[in-house]
């Protein structure tokens, strides 16, 4: 449905978009993920034609967005990251005037009604948007982008500045969209991914360092877990008697007290491997009370961190060759 | 095209600046008749169409400040330029919205001649002719004005720009007498507004300045398409 095939954006010497190649296919619902900066808005400017690629293709549906950008537009809506609405305007103008803008053919009332319906704007209908709150707008937004049922939505951060509330109104609404029609959206709000997206393409200072199934991406942190355990007990005992257990790969000692000779240690495990019933039965086994035992960190959230890091650390090798090797251009 | 042609009509009467536009041009255009004609107690309708050329250069501004500034500012424009519309018709609908605008409010304005016709003896043809002429002026006018206003986000920028262009084209046949090379002269006196306005304030149709006029305006909406087709590569 959609493809990006070596796509380049090159702002002088600044790459936004250094060699961006992937595919979404039809029906999917797919998150683009990355820290402020990294291109994201970038990559969702490009495919909508606002911007222009330096170098690269990108088709949709089999159409060259470059060679037929009008052909291309009419398939998808787009949210930009700052909803484009006319303040002077109420919502019912608005979405009308979009839907002639779009020249549209469905039967007018009818699928702007609809619209207003699915996205919870009816009530303000007749309200000037400059009157209106940051989530009416944002929904708003939304409307406008739906608007002439195009096959593919983009939206680019479309739950930011809004309250907990809203945000699980737009997930589910995402969530309900994404039934009939393939939706790209771009966060850098991990949980965001997590419950609405199948899959999570992750991009950082323009190139993509991840792109995978959500759920493979939460497997690979099932494999490799690491635990926090509090045990009573002297900790040099414990720390060499878990060292010694199979499937326990580093143990640390993080944090102790000395009233109840309670130790906070850390556990890495062996990939594949459960712990947890080791470290208890060593524990029992010792008669080591152990008061507390839980999994810590390896959630999407230091996935990303730790997928960022690797390619900014990588980044930074690069650029260090670079400069080993002036006007190597 | 004509969903945008339509918002900017709208958009014109539901913000101050299509009222404050009609009031002022209705003002100036009353006061310059009332001295030219009636004070003066002459029937010569040319001075009229002079000065109003020259107040055009500085209300039109007015009208185009914010076509493109505005929605550069509020980014609507990402809404238009991600809609599946050529970027020609999204320049053509703004130029036909605020020249929709001046010609509505230049033919009104100038129905005040038909009280003129009771007290003096006034040439018809050269009354129409200096309308035709103030119509065509007023396009070149609005295109520049369009296309200043995209390549800024700032409406004041965008209005004082448009009048300093105006007024050096209007400028240049004032420079003009003062020039004594003539190959020069002969290029400036080309491309000046006024003095291809000349003819027409002598009743004289020309079509050499009617191609003028409408290339100029042709002109500055290329180049307005041009700044959004490159402002998609930088």
């Amino acid at each position: 449905m959609i493809e990006f095939q070596n796509v380049v954006k090159r702002y002088g010497t600044h790459f936004a978009l250094d060699d961006v190649s992937f595919k979404i296919e039809a029906g999917e619902i797919v998150g683009l993920l990355g820290p402020n900066g990294a291109g994201k808005s970038t990559a969702m400017n490009i495919l909508t034609g606002y911007l222009a690629a330096t170098s690269g293709r990108i088709l949709v549906d089999g159409i060259d967005a470059v060679g037929s950008p009008i052909d291309v537009r009419r398939k998808i809506g787009y949210l930009p990251e700052q909803p484009p609405l006319y303040p002077e305007m109420t919502v019912d103008e608005y979405l009308s005037f979009v839907y002639s803008l779009k020249g549209c053919t469905l039967n007018k009332k009818k699928h702007l009604e609809e619209i207003m319906r699915l996205t919870q704007i009816t009530d303000v209908r007749s309200r000037l948007i400059s009157h209106l709150s940051k989530g009416y707008r944002q929904r708003v937004g939304i409307a406008e982008a739906l608007v002439g049922d195009p096959p593919i939505l983009i939206f680019d951060e479309p739950t930011v500045g809004l309250d907990p509330k809203q945000i699980i109104e737009i997930r589910s609404l995402l969530r309900a969209l994404s039934k009939k029609h393939t939706v790209l959206l771009s966060t850098h709000i991990l949980s965001e991914v997590q419950a609405v997206c199948r899959r999570v393409i992750v991009i950082n200072r323009g190139k993509i360092v991840a792109n995978e199934r959500t759920e493979d991406m939460t497997r690979t942190l099932d494999e490799e877990r690491c635990f926090r355990a509090e045990i009573v007990g002297p900790s040099k005992e414990v720390l060499s008697f878990l060292r010694n257990k199979s499937g326990v790969k580093r143990v640390e000692m993080v944090s102790s007290s000395q009233e109840s000779e309670t130790n906070v240690y850390e556990i890495d495990a062996e990939k594949g491997v459960d712990v947890r019933k080791t470290i208890f039965f060593a524990c029992a086994d010792n008669r080591w009370p152990l008061v507390g035992l839980a999994p810590i960190g390896e959630d999407l959230e230091s996935i990303f961190v730790r997928l960022i890091n690797k390619s900014d650390k990588s980044a930074t090798k690069a650029d260090t060759r670079k400069n080993k090797s002036p006007k190597a251009e | 095209m004509r969903a945008i042609y339509l918002r900017e009509m709208r958009a014109y009467f539901t913000t101050p600046i299509g009222y404050l536009f009609l009031a002022v041009y209705f003002l100036i255009s009353g006061a310059v008749f009332s001295y030219s004609t009636l004070y003066s107690m002459s029937g010569d309708v040319t001075t009229y169409f002079t000065v109003m050329l020259f107040m055009d250069a500085i209300l039109l501004p007015l009208l185009t400040m914010k076509s493109f500034s505005e929605e550069r500012k509020q980014k609507t424009e990402q809404l238009l330029l991600t809609a599946p519309i050529s970027l020609t018709s999204m320049v053509l609908a703004k130029f036909f919205a605020a020249y929709t605008m001046f010609f509505g409010v230049t033919c009104v304005s100038s129905l005040s001649f038909l009280i003129l016709y009771r007290y003096a003896v006034v040439d018809t043809a050269i009354l129409l002719g200096n309308l035709v002429a103030l119509l065509l002026v007023g396009m070149a006018f609005i295109a520049v004005g369009v296309f200043v206003s995209s390549i800024t986000e700032n409406q004041l920028a965008s209005a004082v720009g448009t009048v300093g262009i105006l007024l050096v084209f209007l400028a240049i046949s004032f420079l003009n007498a003062i020039i004594p090379f003539y190959p020069v002269r002969f290029v400036l006196s080309g491309i000046s507004i006024f003095a291809r306005y000349q003819n027409f304030l002598q009743g004289i149709f020309d079509v050499a300045s009617l191609v003028y006029y409408l290339s100029v305006s042709a002109a500055f909406l290329f180049l307005t398409v041009r700044v959004f087709a490159k402002r998609r590569w930088n």
